[in-house]
């Protein structure tokens, strides 16, 4: 039973991994940005005396700060995990022999996503103790903690994918690195940018359809689907589900806009690991 | 059984492999010898399942390369001519990973890992890190990892090439004793005398086609039809020269003056050679040695792709 699930490439990957100095420093450097990003906020509002008051309120606002900047860290670093898994296995050439085992594609596929996974989530976790200084302040639900790791994990696994589908189809490390990143800025930032422009389009008049006379005027179900799929946009609406309601009423949608999330990335990672899984051994008809 | 049938790769319109057929019989150690690109790795990457040939198939104990890849590589340890390591890992943790990618237990891998690495000398080098080895050493841990699942036959790609003499005696030898165990041994290499030592069979491929394939001997023999004799005489050169020149199977005369040495072409069989050594020596032709220039496999390869490159 031991021997069906085991994952050989996951165990040398998280050996790997676990034994080079880049990434301790790696984890170092990230929670030394978080800590100061945290200890400044702290500063800040009790205005440097280490005396002064910190509402829950301004609590949860730290929460919200600290989540989103851990999500810019994560969708940063995620890239740089993923989008060599394959590639620089090629460039040292080590890949040719692993493909001559009798492990499967899906196997060693699954094997290197997981790895970057379990580092991510390590990260995740090593950045808890953080968190735990919002609750010692209150005004955050574990609900809402839960969530937004929930979240993250989508995000990570989905990302993580992308990179692994670059780095099985482009030969250089490098060239999967920029097109992971593309693809990254694209669904942060670029479907944020399409949020807006759709938005301010459906403003023009005679653009879009209307509603009755008085009411706001809906944007169509492409600008509510880009709002839905962007990453911050979620998070806010996790953090602030009057945020949700408002785009509702904006797009007319009354649809949960994480469940077109959860979906699009759902269907992202199938997709982008069934590529790989095919194309890991391109060069063979049965590509097993 | 390794065959081999209609095998054709084509990369655009270059050919590298070209209607290839062979057979190469259980526990035979053969080896591939043919010139930079003339389609030698094309055959080992089709057979270890890194690649689908244009056209043809190839069969190891009967099952297809391109329809049952997965089966194959339960019976092939292949070790190609440039292949890297992992940084970070250590020699026996380098071959657990592998058996582990090769499904064998833990418990066996324990077992198995201290004898491979006894096998190819590097017991030593059990905790060492894999990044850290020299050449030979490498060369001698991928060996021993395309063994740890107990292939039937082995694809050694160049498993020789830039290691210094010693490194190049000790592969040698293990591959020796490799054969002895009975695998099915395909091996290329440039290094020709190491072949004809260790193989059972040679095959000479060019421009990805099969130009021979056979025993090393009988394809030696092939080429010593027309063998080549250096004849030294004590003095008496003209003379001799005059002897040769009458003899109906000698042809291509040269003579080596400062050397009192003549050297010809020989189409007579053995015991031709006897008798005209014998009458030589009848004539008071002062002959002190008699030579046949023997052909190594350069030679055998040069000769055989020459007519191609022709």
């Amino acid at each position: 039973m031991h021997q069906r699930f085991s994952n050989p490439v996951l165990m040398k990957e998280l050996k790997l991994r676990f034994r080079a100095f880049k990434s301790f420093s790696g984890l170092m450097f990230y929670l030394i940005l978080l800590f100061i990003f945290v200890g400044g906020f702290l500063s800040v509002y009790t205005q440097f005396t280490g005396t002064g008051f910190f509402r829950p309120s301004e609590s949860f606002i730290m929460f919200s700060v600290i989540s989103v900047l851990q999500m810019a860290l994560v969708m940063f670093i995620t890239p740089g995990l993923t989008a060599g898994a394959i590639s620089s296995e090629r460039e040292k050439q080590t890949l040719n022999i692993l493909l001559t085992t009798t492990q499967s594609s899906t196997q060693i596929i699954i094997g290197k996503l997981l790895s970057s996974i379990a580092f991510l989530i390590l990260l995740l976790i090593a950045g808890l103790p953080l968190y735990s200084i919002v609750f010692l302040f209150g005004g955050v639900s574990p609900t809402q903690l839960i969530t937004i790791f929930l979240f993250y994990l989508l995000t990570v696994i989905a990302i993580g994918s992308i990179g692994i589908m670059f780095s099985t189809i482009t030969k250089k490390t490098i060239v999967s690195m920029i097109a992971t990143y593309g693809a990254m800025i694209f669904l942060g930032a670029v479907t944020a940018f399409f949020f807006f422009v759709g938005f301010s389009l459906d403003r023009i008049p005679g653009g879009m359809p209307t509603t009755p006379i008085g009411g706001p005027t809906p944007s169509s179900p492409i600008t509510f689907f880009w709002a839905a799929i962007n990453p911050g946009a979620l998070m806010l609406t996790i953090l602030f589900p009057e945020m949700g309601n408002e785009l509702a009423n904006l797009t007319n949608i009354s649809f949960p806009n994480w469940i077109v999330y959860l979906i699009f990335y759902s269907l992202i990672t199938v997709i982008c690991l069934f590529i790989a899984i095919r194309k890991l051994r391109a060069n063979m008809r049965h590509n097993r | 059984m390794i065959e081999i049938k209609g095998l054709t790769k084509k990369y655009g319109s270059f050919v590298a492999l070209d209607h290839f057929e062979l057979s190469i019989g259980d526990g035979v150690v053969c080896g591939f010898v043919g010139a930079n690109g003339a389609g030698k790795s094309t055959i080992f990457s089709i057979l270890a399942t890194l690649l689908s040939p244009t056209a043809g198939d190839a069969t190891i104990h009967g099952k297809s390369v391109t329809r049952d890849p997965a089966e194959i590589r339960k019976v092939i340890g292949y070790m190609p001519d440039f292949f890297g390591v992992y940084d970070q890992l250590k020699a026996d943790e380098y071959l657990d990973f592998y058996g582990a990618s090769y499904g064998i237990p833990a418990e066996k891998r324990k077992v198995l890992i201290p004898e491979l690495l006894e096998l190819v000398n590097l017991t030593d080098k059990r905790y060492e890190y894999v990044d850290l080895l020299s050449r030979g050493m490498k060369q001698r841990l991928c060996l021993a990892r395309s063994l740890i699942h107990d292939p039937k036959v082995l694809i050694l790609d160049e498993p020789a090439s830039g290691l210094d003499p010693r490194a190049r005696v000790e592969m040698r030898d293990i591959l020796k004793h490799l054969k002895s165990m009975g695998k099915t041994i395909l091996i290329s290499s440039h290094i020709l005398p190491e072949l004809s030592e260790m193989c059972d069979e040679i095959v000479v491929i060019d421009r990805g086609k099969l130009i021979a394939h056979g025993h090393v001997e009988s394809i030696q023999a092939q080429l010593q039809g027309d063998k080549r004799i250096k004849v030294k005489v004590v003095d008496q050169l003209d003379a001799a020269r005059a002897f040769f020149e009458e003899d109906p199977f000698i042809s291509g005369i040269e003579l080596q003056e400062d050397k009192k040495e003549i050297s010809f072409t020989y189409k007579g069989s053995d015991e031709e050679q006897v008798e005209l050594l014998r009458k030589a020596l009848l004539s008071n032709i002062p002959v002190y040695s008699l030579n046949v220039e023997e052909k190594d496999l350069e030679d055998v390869f040069m000769a055989i792709t020459k007519g191609a490159y022709e």
